[in-house]
């Protein structure tokens, strides 16, 4: 099981900059669809949101991976004395 | 029974009864203004575009996902710094005044764009307090359950955004029915903003007469309470770890299945089924209705059995059944499909004529209403729009809506919605539990509120808008948009099968 905690590790490190990639393709063809005027404000203030929220989440999915394949989930903590 | 047990017991009961009703009234504020978004958009905001539209779509759209998880930071380091009695008691007088006040701003023909801008001020106030509320109900009442039930304990405040939703509606519908539909529309929509402030000022009443958790008042005295709640629960790599395994593993797939089986699946059926308003919502509410007692149900099973299996089968199930349960609903209401073996009565047709808003071009309207075999009731609205100048061409649609079920169809599909919420009481009952379990007494309201608010308010609160985009991109069908709930429970359930462990620490006294 640790192997395999490792392995999706990297899986894990990898499909980060995969989803900011495609949300930003998905804003940039979006925000280019909306039709000129408020909708094309309001899509791109949309776009932006999610972007601006998901850019940290995914930096916290690369993170989390990078601690799998370090192996610093092969034994979790059994008590908060473990967290010490 | 012994004394001492009755003693805990009641003691116990009233601090769930304290918490939880605090918790429902944030909710309840939290959903109205939802549930009333377009009647506030129509007072509080211009009817012309520009500004306001920005104004209000920040009011609506980033409070909601961006503010909860700030909340949960600053009111989850206050909460690990002070008490979680004070500062969830803060939380709900923030909650109670902001929303009071909405309910007194003036409108945009008196006092012109401070009106979307105090909306939007308050709305973030809103927006962080349920950030902040969460955590502390949660941890205040698991630090006062007994060991072996934390998780049964726990579950009754993860009723209250359920209970939250109905009070809510309930309230709107009340009000409405017995001012008329245009004195609600005027001025009746301020009262359950309004009437909010009673409902706070009894549950700060309750509140203040509650004393503080007692783990943390023995970490207080023993002079352990953590002086930076913030840099320890992120930048320790120990707890930080957990932060994101509760995030991953848990939250981000508890959120969706939460929102998918409560909020998309009404807004499936009444958008893309063409289901009647009312019939929509009765769905929900007897769906709901038979299963809000199961978060108690999966809460206590969760005490026997660990928290973490119940919670990824819930996830599971939705990824295997959320496709076929959607499908039903698209097959079941195909009325057109259904109308050329079925079609039992038609109605005649009642014309209507006028011009389309904002144009000269004239507008025709028949409709008919068809009644099928099996009692099903459809109205088709044939539209024309002859356009005022002469060159452009006249358009022609055939909308089906308002359509209403019968007898097995009827059951069926509440059945459908059930089982949906079914699965959320399974990932939902035992997640307070789960996550105050996984964190120390010194930083858990911090902790634990920010994986919490970031599953449930950014995973699951995307669940309409990613749902409605992607079932919007070109060779999609209705069921595309599921895809979205579908990936992210089926992420997390890989991880959470993985890296979590099924054994907790059930000490929470550490």
């Amino acid at each position: 099981m640790s192997g395999l905690k490792k392995i999706l590790g990297l899986l894990w490190m990898l499909l980060a900059p995969v989803i900011i990639l495609f949300l930003f393709m998905q804003a940039i063809d979006k925000i280019a669809g909306a039709a000129e005027g408020i909708a094309r404000t309001n899509t791109t203030l949309q776009w932006s949101i999610i972007i601006l929220i998901f850019i940290p989440i995914c930096a916290g999915l690369a993170i989390f991976g990078f601690y799998a394949w370090k192996g610093e989930y092969d034994h979790l903590p059994e008590s908060s004395a473990d967290l010490e | 029974m012994s004394s001492s047990d009755k003693n805990v017991t009641q003691s116990i009961t009233q601090v769930i009864a304290a918490s939880s009703l605090g918790t429902l009234i944030e909710w309840y504020d939290f959903y109205i203004f939802g549930s009333l978004a377009v009647i506030i958009g129509q007072q509080l905001f211009p009817s012309d575009a520009g500004a306001s539209a920005l104004i209000n779509t920040l009011a609506i759209f980033a409070a909601g996902f961006i503010v909860r998880p700030f909340g949960a930071l600053v009111f989850g380091r206050l909460g690990d710094l002070i008490g979680r009695k004070y500062t969830f008691l803060l939380t709900l007088v923030l909650m109670g005044g902001s929303t009071f006040l909405i309910g007194l701003i003036p409108s945009y023909s008196s006092i012109g764009y401070a009106a979307p801008i105090l909306v939007l001020i308050l709305r973030l106030v809103q927006g962080l307090a349920l950030g902040g509320e969460y955590g502390g109900a949660a941890t205040y009442v698991a630090e006062h359950a007994p060991v072996g039930k934390r998780g049964f304990f726990t579950s009754w405040i993860q009723t209250t955004a359920t209970l939250g939703l109905f009070l809510s509606l309930g309230i709107i519908v009340l009000t409405k029915n017995t001012i008329g539909a245009e004195a609600f529309a005027d001025w009746g929509w301020r009262i359950p903003f309004l009437v909010s402030i009673l409902l706070v000022g009894v549950s700060i009443y309750i509140r203040m007469k509650m004393h503080e958790s007692p783990v943390f008042t023995k970490l207080k005295s023993e002079g352990k309470i953590s002086s930076n709640p913030l840099k320890e629960s992120f930048q320790k790599k120990a707890n930080f770890k957990m932060v994101l395994l509760a995030l991953f593993g848990a939250t981000m797939g508890q959120g969706v299945i939460w929102y998918t089986g409560q909020f998309y699946a009404q807004s499936f059926l009444e958008n893309t089924c063409k289901l009647d308003f009312n019939e929509s919502r009765y769905v929900l509410l007897w769906a709901i209705l038979f299963a809000t007692p199961f978060f108690v149900v999966f809460g206590s099973w969760s005490d026997k059995v660990g928290r973490k299996w119940i919670m990824l089968v819930g996830m599971l199930l939705g990824v295997i059944c959320y496709r076929p349960i959607y499908q039903y609903f698209i097959d079941a209401t195909n009325v057109k499909e259904l109308e050329k073996t079925e079609l039992l009565t038609s109605s005649v047709p009642v014309v209507e004529r006028g011009l389309v808003s904002g144009k000269q071009d004239s507008l025709i309207t028949t409709t008919t209403l068809k009644t099928l075999n099996n009692g099903m009731t459809f109205k088709e609205a044939k539209v024309v729009i002859i356009p005022e100048d002469v060159l452009v061409p006249v358009k022609e649609e055939t909308v089906i809506k308002d359509v209403t079920l019968s007898g097995s169809t009827y059951v069926t599909i509440i059945f459908l919605v059930f089982f949906q919420v079914l699965l959320v009481t399974m990932v939902y009952g035992p997640i307070a539990a789960f996550l105050v379990e996984l964190f120390p007494t010194q930083i858990r309201y911090t902790s634990m509120s920010l994986p919490y608010h970031i599953g449930n308010g950014v995973f699951g609160g995307l669940v309409p808008f990613i749902a409605t985009l992607v079932a919007s991109f070109s060779g999609s069908t209705p069921l595309s948009g599921l895809w979205y709930p579908i990936g992210i429970a089926a992420l997390s359930f890989v991880i959470g099968a993985i890296y979590i462990d099924n054994k907790g620490d059930s000490n929470v006294m550490d």
